[in-house]
């Protein structure tokens, strides 16, 4: 069974008596350790299908299983319980809180998760020490470059162990210097086994994954996801 | 996230916002410092009015004075007696629910005169000696007359420290404190000497104004000496203490004999007394004893019912009105403020929600369920409230002294723990009232508009 299995999907938006379908009718299949990119041009709908897969939003139609649970009509609690333990963000603009420092905001998912001040801590730190952010733990965002917000915010999507992990351009906002180096660190981190999917608008980011799921007009580009049709078992 | 969790995000937010947070509890601070004030300012005024109550004599108190007769009596007017010592005897023998009797002869026109000094007391009473017991009253120098001055109808009086002041000199004016026992005056003429003089008598305000005024250099008065008329001076329960003051007490049998005559061709004196003073044994037992002493009364009197009972009831029924109102209105202006300051504290709640939308959004993408936030927010605006309301327990000590000074009831406002308490957790219940409707807002915030806020 794959980890995330989309089954007819669709978003309808009611904009003035004016019906939107943000997305169309996809199905698509996500297996665990896959590292994948979601690409699109802007309102093709991508970041639609990356809230609803990601649990902040729900599908008017069709079926989402995620790690063997159905989402698509979960319950706003539930679906607060599964992205503070099945899946870790990752945005453009980092998002990271500025009052904390960066081991606080590294800790907030465990903070809402119920772990324990001294293994959260621990945890934190150890998620920092894997994006190389250990030395820094102390600082404010405020304080840090693009890359290391960035970095830390990577450490934060980490630190509960997701089962797969969103990135929303996460190199939008950084020079490309150090957007290859966020990059890398993805790469890193799907070698070590974790399920991966970057969302983005540009095809040269999205040649970093093997496999590229096309979104346009809310729909998978040219109706078929390869996987489900099989074409890519040559 | 548990609460203590939530308690620390509450207070971090508070520190971010120093002075935000300080306008914001300012509202709780003076609501609280309002509401235990006023219970203060009411309590100290129930106070004062019972212990003027007290000084009267208290509830046990009951004055037998002479009344209308009955219209359906109006034929045997004539053949009425009013009260008199027959009655008294009667009473001190029949009627059980009776602790202590006095009588009363009051005299109107009466001019005491000293050398060139002359003072009109406002009570000049011939009695016996347990009058003190009855009115409270206390000698402060020299000594009550006794039944033996009554038996004999010696020319003695015990005065009170207004005449005093008429006759002698008031301390403040000549700077010493003169004690007339021994001192013989004038009293319409006939010889009377002072044995001796009642303590005396104010109210807490009073004692605490003097002590202001004795504590002061002295000001040297602003033109020629005159008089300012009557009244204002001092509280209005006052009147008790000023009264008290100005009376004069003279043996029963000399004032009857020297004073009551019906004629100076006609030398017999006149037998009828002013009032009876009777003290009862309870106050619950006041109907009871009152009906007793009514039907004495009516035998002593030959069934006229030319007499009447007057008790404190009506006073302290007074009082109780009194202290409600002021309870009441002084509590409505209190909760207004405290109302106030919570609708400062949503006002802010809501500004600081919207200035934070965008990090209920990162929180809730992270898995912050919606009863997450709306605890944080209930827990912020609490704390708030809370800090609030123990400034405001600080602030209400200062406070009240500082209503003591300007305040126009002048009796010491009295802090109470409980008033305390019942501000503290009101200011709890308005801190959380205020934070629901903040609270319920940012748990609905939608997580994806609230990410995309900028």
């Amino acid at each position: 069974m794959p980890l995330v299995e989309v089954r007819n999907v669709s978003k309808i938006y009611h904009l003035g008596g004016e019906e939107i379908r943000a997305l169309d009718d996809v199905s698509l299949d996500i297996e665990a350790g896959e590292f994948i990119s979601i690409i699109g041009p802007s309102g093709s709908g991508k970041s639609t299908l990356m809230h609803i897969l990601g649990c902040l939003d729900s599908p008017s139609r069709g079926t989402i299983q995620l790690d063997g649970v159905m989402i698509h009509n979960a319950a706003p609690g539930q679906l607060a319980a599964i992205r503070n333990r099945k899946i870790g963000f990752v945005f453009q603009f980092f998002n990271l809180l500025p009052k904390l420092n960066v081991l606080q905001n590294v800790e907030l998912p465990m903070v809402y998760g119920g772990v324990r001040a001294r293994e959260r801590r621990e945890r934190a730190m150890a998620a920092l020490r894997l994006v190389g952010l250990d030395n820094r733990a102390r600082h404010r965002p405020s304080q840090l470059s693009g890359g290391q917000q960035q970095r830390a915010a990577i450490a934060r999507a980490l630190v509960n162990e997701p089962k797969i992990i969103f990135a929303d351009e996460p190199t939008g906002n950084l020079d490309s210097h150090t957007g290859e180096a966020i990059l890398d660190l993805f790469r890193r981190l799907s070698a070590e086994g974790r399920t991966i999917a970057l969302v983005t608008h540009d095809p040269e980011i999205a040649a970093v994954t093997p496999r590229k799921i096309e979104i346009r007009d809310g729909k998978i580009a040219g109706s078929v996801d390869e996987k489900l049709a099989g074409l890519d078992r040559k | 996230m548990n609460l203590w969790n939530a308690i620390v995000i509450g207070f971090k937010e508070i520190g971010a916002h120093k002075f935000r947070s300080l306008l914001t509890m300012l509202g709780i601070i003076l609501g609280v410092a309002s509401l235990v004030s006023m219970a203060a300012l009411v309590k100290g005024m129930e106070n004062g009015l019972r212990d003027a109550l007290i000084e009267i004599g208290g509830l046990e108190k009951v004055r037998i004075e002479e009344g209308d007769i009955p219209a359906s009596q109006q034929h045997l007017a004539d053949q009425a007696v009013g009260i008199t010592l027959d009655d008294l005897e009667a009473l001190k023998s029949g009627a059980a629910g009776i602790e202590l009797l006095s009588p009363e002869i009051r005299l109107r026109s009466i001019m005491l005169t000293r050398g060139a000094n002359s003072y009109s007391p406002w009570l000049f009473i011939g009695t016996w000696p347990n009058a003190l017991e009855m009115n409270k009253h206390e000698i402060a120098h020299g000594r009550m007359f006794n039944d033996v001055d009554n038996e004999e109808a010696r020319a003695v009086c015990v005065i009170g420290t207004a005449t005093r002041d008429a006759l002698f000199g008031a301390p403040r004016e000549i700077g010493r404190e003169i004690i007339p026992v021994g001192e013989r005056i004038f009293v319409n003429g006939q010889p009377v000497t002072i044995i001796g003089l009642f303590k005396h008598y104010e109210s807490e305000a009073e004692r605490k104004t003097r002590e202001l005024e004795n504590a002061r250099t002295a000001e040297s008065p602003t033109g020629p000496a005159r008089s300012r008329g009557y009244g204002s001076r001092g509280p209005p329960g006052s009147f008790v203490y000023m009264l008290k003051n100005a009376t004069v007490y003279m043996p029963l049998n000399t004032v009857q004999s020297r004073f009551r005559t019906v004629s100076a061709a006609n030398p017999i004196p006149d037998r009828r007394l002013y009032v009876i003073n009777a003290k009862i044994r309870g106050v619950e037992r006041l109907e009871e004893t009152l009906q007793q002493v009514r039907n004495i009364l009516l035998h002593t009197h030959k069934g006229i019912e030319d007499f009447t009972f007057r008790t404190q009831e009506d006073w302290a029924e007074q009082i109780t009105v009194a202290i409600r109102n002021a309870r009441l209105s002084g509590g409505v202006i209190a909760a207004i403020s405290l109302l106030v300051g919570g609708i400062g504290i949503m006002n802010i709640m809501l500004a600081s929600i919207n200035e934070r939308i965008r990090e209920i959004g990162i929180r809730k993408a992270v898995g912050a369920t919606g009863a997450s936030v709306f605890a944080q927010v209930l827990v912020e605006s609490s704390v708030i409230a809370i800090v609030g309301g123990l400034a405001g327990l600080l602030v209400s000590r200062w406070f009240v002294n500082l209503l003591a000074l300007v305040s126009p009831t002048g009796n010491t406002p009295i802090l109470s723990a409980q008033a305390m308490a019942v501000a503290f957790l009101f200011s709890i219940v308005v801190g959380i009232v205020a934070g629901l409707f903040p609270a319920i807002k940012a748990a609905r915030l939608d997580p994806i508009r609230a990410l995309r806020y900028d």
